[in-house]
């Protein structure tokens, strides 16, 4: 025995790291991400530790400035991106009835070079100093006179080989979703998540080589001294602007409407209705998709464009809200009637709406161009963003682990210490990020390492830390609940939750071939049909 | 809130205040239906038993509605966005009286027709339109005055405008916006809002030239500001001129606040700064030139007579 079980150990690995299986690429893609959102949440709250009151000298400025361009790098790049690229990868070929993707080969070698990615840009603090100019990376700053140090260029070559990964996985899942639909599953009966992957794939295709492209400008300057963002020798910095938010408000999309689509699938489940108005749904994704290629410059509002770019951005932008909003409602609908089940999954559905829609509201205030003026670059904005990307995608992504968990493992999580994880986490994110609205209005920049003590900042500041704190401690009952439930938890069977669409009609966890056998389709709801014959006429 | 934009002390601000909370009734309305249905729904259609509720698909005239409304609530706030931009940005049609400069992490204050220079400290008289040129000399800044003014970036290679209009005399707060390297945080200004007779005295007596000091502590001062490599990048007119890197010292002991807002003006700030710049500014620009105690003694004189 003892000679036997290194070697069943090492050969378990070696299937790990070989495996082209969807679902355990979807896994790995999983796993990644939730250890990189634990470092950059771990930098979240060395920021809050920096900031908790003012004159705090926890961290030296310079070590601040690349601890938050790290975490935005990470949650942007390692943690949103991927977690919504693996929930795909792992749940796409099962929810069509197909035993995999496409290209499964392409679909590993994505996963491979994300984590490259990943592990080149912490590799950064080992060669003596992250990167320090921001997510964003402004030129000049980011240029080799004012970032001198090698960082900068991890960052490069880091979201290159991450972009490239990504680019990589959309042609793959979109392939995959043309394809390998299973017989009678046309595109007016996909679930909702797929039609939301679907799209979110072209986005990326038209998004990330705009950063890609811009990266190599940015490596090229540095490296060969060219000039095609400082204004010496031709070059603009706000060029680099246009490049990157023309790749980064598209990105905001890629970032959320999976989550719409993770929302889709468990309101209707746990109200035990359809979707209401599903060509309503799918639609005001895609009208989302194609404004969402046309609203970049309302990043750059205090940049000085003129009057008539700022007001035709502006307009675009508010555009935007009209689809946002008839997802909004479309969701309320579906509960409205319904016979509400009160599981985890549902209630993170459920704080993701009201959540999602203070958001989605600030982010109209940014559309109202002159309020823009006032608010960009303040803490405002911080509220905004973690609104939209926390309180809306990552609740999403919440709403769905606990959702797809079983499926996954075969057991479920628990839902006790899966209602304190929802209750911590709703609470400590409303503390941390509802102050921050008023500190920016108040006049507090953002990106800053102090601020001196002008009224009503350090109590702000301070109610914002404790929830920080608050916010890891519901991640720690999140992680021990993950533990604890892959080994003790309840076994799930195959449709715990009385769901509807084809990843339910399998094992949990599914063969390596998904299926023995697909059901027939004949609608949207397959597994309902199978036992309303006769009635749910969706 | 001393410097919060709930306060205004312009007309800009005034505007811009305006829009916001015609904004923020149109948000909070929908913020409110939103919530109520949410919490509605919440006690109305809680599982009550095991029967499966009507599977209603959709309603095509509730759809239309929630497109419509929306379309309607922004078009309203696109059109006062318009009104409320053409009013904060009046047009350009003369040079700017002011023209400041985003330096790492300083600001350059130039008043061109009166030929005076300062730092981070800009002086307005009340009641009159001022129009800023906001210019920088290395990354991109961003110049903020939340009471009075938008923000405007500064962009180098490029000048952009902002009108500046204070009601009321005071002390407005202001911060680089935009994220430009170590000292971000430590890059504050303020505007001091003046009547005319004040302002016209202190503009006066920025444009004057230094007055050498007569001896004592503050001419060996001088002497060390020669000596040290101070005078590579800092400018003193009438004294030692030359282009320039650093603030601009002509009438430093006259300002309220050393190295951008980060300490007050006193003999014995001004000598901490003098000695361990990084201690007070971590990686900001101005070396530690290891003073010994009587040439800070020395300096710090020399500076305190620069009135």
């Amino acid at each position: 025995m003892e000679s036997g079980y290194p070697a069943q150990s090492l050969s378990a690995w070696v299937a790990w790291i070989s495996t082209v299986d969807h679902k355990r690429i979807g896994i790995l893609y999983l796993i990644t991400t939730l250890v990189f959102f634990c470092i950059g949440g771990v930098e979240a709250l060395l920021m809050r530790i920096q900031l908790a009151w003012p004159g705090n000298t926890f961290l030296s400025p310079e070590m601040y400035n690349q601890i938050f361009t790290m975490h935005g790098t990470t949650m942007v790049f390692l943690v949103v991106v991927p977690l919504l690229l693996g929930l795909a990868n792992y749940l796409t070929p099962l929810m069509i009835g197909a035993s995999d993707m496409a290209l499964p080969r392409l679909n590993a070698f994505s996963f491979w070079v994300f984590l490259f990615g990943g592990v080149l840009l912490y590799f950064s603090f080992v060669s003596g100093h992250a990167p320090s100019a921001g997510w964003f990376s402004y030129a000049p700053l980011s240029e080799k006179g004012y970032s001198t140090r090698y960082g900068l260029d991890y960052w490069a070559l880091a979201l290159l080989g991450i972009g490239v990964g990504t680019i990589a996985t959309a042609i793959n899942l979109i392939v995959t979703i043309i394809n390998l639909r299973t017989d009678g599953l046309t595109i007016r009966r996909l679930p909702l998540f797929v039609w939301m992957v679907f799209v979110n794939s072209f986005l990326i295709i038209f998004a990330l080589p705009a950063l890609n492209a811009s990266l190599v400008m940015l490596l090229i300057d540095r490296q060969l001294n060219a000039h095609f963002f400082t204004q010496l020798g031709g070059g603009s910095p706000i060029l680099w602007q246009h490049y990157f938010w023309s790749f980064g408000h598209p990105e905001v999309y890629i970032m959320v409407l999976p989550a719409f689509g993770i929302i889709s699938e468990v309101i209707p489940v746990f109200s035990r209705k359809p979707i209401f108005g599903y060509g309503f749904v799918a639609a005001s994704t895609v009208a989302i998709a194609l404004l969402s290629v046309g609203v970049w410059a309302h990043h750059m509002f205090a940049v000085g464009l003129g009057h008539a770019w700022e007001y035709a951005f502006g307009a675009s932008s508010l555009l935007i809200a009209v689809p946002t909003g008839v997802k909004i409602f479309n969701w309320i609908a579906t509960m409205w009637g319904g016979s509400i089940r009160f599981s985890t999954s549902m209630l993170f559905a459920i704080a993701f709406l009201f959540t999602f829609t203070i958001g989605g509201l600030s982010g109209v205030t940014f559309a109202t161009v002159p309020i823009d003026w006032q608010v960009t670059d303040t803490y405002y904005v911080v509220a905004h963003m973690h609104y939209v990307l926390f309180g809306g995608t990552l609740f999403g992504v919440m709403a769905g682990l606990y959702y797809w968990f079983p499926k996954m493992s075969g057991r479920m999580l628990s839902e006790r210490w899966g209602m304190v994880h929802f209750w911590l986490m709703f609470i400590g994110f409303h503390l941390t990020f509802l102050v921050q609205h008023v500190l920016g209005l108040s006049g507090m920049p953002r990106r800053v390492y102090t601020y001196p003590n002008e009224p009503g900042w350090a109590i702000m500041n301070l109610i914002s830390t404790v929830g920080a704190f608050v916010i890891g401690i519901s991640v720690v009952v999140l992680l021990g609940n993950i533990l604890v439930s892959l080994r003790e938890g309840e076994r799930a069977g195959d449709n715990p939750w009385d769901a509807w669409t084809l990843e339910w009609a399998t094992t949990s966890p599914p063969p390596e071939h998904n299926f023995d056998a697909v059901p027939p389709v004949h609608g949207r709801r397959p597994l309902w049909d199978l036992v309303h014959p006769n009635g749910g006429q969706a | 809130m001393q410097i919060s934009v709930f306060n205004p002390a312009s007309p800009q601000a005034g505007h811009l205040l305006w829009l916001w909370n015609a904004c923020m009734w149109v948000c909070g309305f929908i913020l409110t239906v939103v919530t109520l249905a949410i919490v509605y729904i919440l006690v109305r259609y809680r599982r009550r038993d095991d029967h499966e509720p009507s599977q209603t698909t959709g309603n095509t005239k509730l759809e239309i509605t929630w497109t419509v409304v929306p379309i309607i609530l922004i078009t309203f706030l696109f059109v006062v966005s318009i009104v409320t931009a053409r009013a904060v940005d009046q047009p350009i049609h003369r040079p700017p009286d002011i023209v400041v400069r985003g330096h790492q992490w300083w600001w350059e204050v130039q008043y061109p027709s009166a030929k005076a220079i300062t730092a981070n400290e800009i002086h307005i008289p009340v009641g009159q339109e001022m129009l800023i040129g906001i210019e920088a000399a290395d990354v991109i800044h961003d110049f903020w005055v939340p009471r009075l003014a938008r923000k405007v970036d500064a962009i180098p290679g490029q000048r952009n405008f902002v009108w500046i209009h204070a009601d009321r005399p005071g002390n407005y707060s202001g911060a680089c916006a935009e994220y430009c390297g170590a000292q971000h945080a430590w890059m504050r200004f303020r505007v001091l809002a003046e009547d005319r007779a004040s302002y016209e005295a202190w503009l006066a007596a920025q444009a004057a030239p230094a007055i050498e000091p007569a001896g004592g502590d503050a001419k060996s001062g001088e002497k060390l500001f020669r000596q040290f490599t101070c005078a590579n990048c800092h400018n003193i007119r009438g004294i030692h001129s030359q282009e320039q890197y650093g603030p601009d010292l002509t009438h430093i002991a006259s300002r309220k606040m050393l190295a951008a807002e980060r300490l007050e003006n006193t003999p014995e700030n001004l000598k901490d700064w003098l000695h361990e710049p990084n201690l007070v500014k971590p990686n900001c620009y101005m070396p530690n030139l290891n003073l010994a105690e009587s040439d800070l003694t020395q300096l710090t004189a020399f500076m305190e007579s620069l009135k």
